[in-house]
């Protein structure tokens, strides 16, 4: 059956992108409204994410629809050895809309072949989250008033941060986007987005330590440099504190720079930034319930 | 030197040439030539001058849409196909890389769903020499030397 998901982030269009901005917007604005009024929302959490799935019930009460679902596999049928595939196509029969997250990779996207109704992908392993990529979308057009001429730092784990990458080829939708890559030899941007950047035409940076040049930055998006991602715990030990963004950096920073953080954060933002005005990453947070009331409104044609 | 044919002829049927000996095996697999109940004979190991040594399969009264000879480019990228007719070549054609693969190989990634669940495995091929493709399910990339056959 031909429905609508949002498996990866490229299955949007740039005019989709910017419907979901001027919903987020709306729903913002007024928070209640009974879209979902006699809808039932199927939240499919095979492995537990508490701050993704709070977010998403969230949008779907304010939406006024009701929920049905699980927060982890071990109290579902999946425990006593039911396929992805049976699972979702019993829960399809019974929702009008599937959000899931699961941690084999692909999972969603098989889900969505499956299913009878559109499903969202809430994170399937590694490799996609696409509503954190439409909140930090939103959070950027709400704090610059654009998506267009953005200079934007990517800070930390750029070698296996899904969100970072997601974000990448978001905004290489929209107009003049610079890039700045700042992250340890080890866990660099990967060649296939430098070489699509360059195929493009589009300006990239890369720097391996914090520098004068974040003063020239729209938004910083801090990721989290994790231990277990160094084969080597040396080299590990001699960057840890290298990307640690400390309030003392921020001095010389453009007004309207605005620290994000898909969350959530370990040490890499000191907490001694958390009262800088510059410092938006709760507020961040808080957008991701308006986000995915515009996905849930978008996907089932409500708006 | 008196010259002969190395795997006898056919009267009507296909001729499957220039295949790497090491994907002898596989091409019969992809080709389902297990299941065939026409004559087949196959030889392994022949001289070549272009590839030093090949493999040849010669399938009787059976002929191939391009679609379905297209599955074996993974192992044979270089095979030719002979359709004969009365003992003549009446066409011949060349294996062209197919934009999608489904089945056949199975995706690197430990982690893909693929892996775990009955599901037949689909990828766009990035690049073909060497062979890059991407799943369509887990949007990793599996190289020509990470390949597993199915």
């Amino acid at each position: 059956m031909q429905t609508k998901s949002l498996i990866s982030i490229t299955d949007f269009t740039k005019e989709e992108y910017l419907k979901i901005m001027r919903l987020a917007a709306d729903f913002e604005e007024n928070p209640n409204q009974n879209l979902l009024q006699g809808k039932v929302i199927a939240t499919l959490f095979f492995e537990p994410s508490t701050r993704t799935r709070l977010s998403f019930e969230t949008a779907i009460n304010r939406l006024g629809g009701k929920i049905i679902g699980f927060s982890d596999s071990s109290s579902s049928s999946v425990s006593k050895g039911e396929t992805l595939h049976d699972t979702i196509k019993m829960v399809s029969n019974y929702a009008d809309l599937i959000i899931m997250r699961h941690p084999m990779e692909g999972s969603a996207r098989y889900a969505s072949e499956v299913s009878n109704v559109p499903v969202i992908n809430a994170g399937d392993g590694a490799n996609q989250h696409p509503s954190q990529t439409l909140l930090d979308m939103y959070s950027i057009m709400k704090t610059q008033g654009r998506l267009d001429n953005i200079n934007l730092f990517l800070v930390g784990d750029l070698k296996y941060g899904r969100t970072v990458h997601s974000l990448l080829m978001a905004m290489l939708q929209f107009d003049n986007p610079i890039f700045n890559f700042i992250a340890p030899a080890e866990l660099a941007m990967p060649n296939e987005y430098k070489l699509l950047l360059a195929s493009k035409g589009i300006k990239y940076y890369e720097h391996d330590e914090f520098t004068d040049i974040i003063n020239a930055a729209d938004i910083i998006y801090m990721t989290r440099v994790q231990k277990e991602r160094f084969i080597d715990p040396v080299e590990y030990e001699k960057v840890k504190n290298i990307y640690i963004l400390r309030n003392e950096m921020l001095k010389g920073t453009k007004e309207n720079m605005r620290i994000l953080h898909p969350l959530p954060r370990i040490n890499e933002i000191h907490t001694d930034v958390d009262d800088n005005p510059k410092a938006y990453y709760f507020t961040q947070a808080k957008n991701g319930v308006y986000a995915r009331m515009a996905i849930i409104a978008h996907l089932l044609n409500l708006k | 030197m008196e010259k002969q044919l190395q795997v006898s002829a056919i009267k009507d049927g296909t001729v499957i040439d220039h295949i790497p000996t090491k994907a002898l095996f596989k091409v019969i697999k992809i080709l389902q030539l297990e299941e065939c109940s026409q004559m087949i004979t196959f030889g392994n190991n022949l001289d070549s001058k272009a590839m030093k040594s090949k493999a040849i399969i010669k399938i009787a009264n059976r002929f191939f849409a391009d679609e379905e000879v297209n599955k074996i480019a993974l192992v044979a990228p270089n095979a030719k196909l002979n359709t004969i007719r009365d003992y003549e070549v009446i066409e011949k054609r060349v294996v062209k890389t197919p934009k999608e693969i489904f089945g056949i190989v199975s995706c690197f990634n430990p982690k893909c769903i693929t892996n775990v669940e009955n599901i037949k495995t689909r990828f766009e091929v990035l690049s073909k020499k060497p062979i890059t493709m991407k799943c369509f399910h887990c949007e990793k990339i599996t190289n020509e030397n990470e390949m597993t056959y199915l």
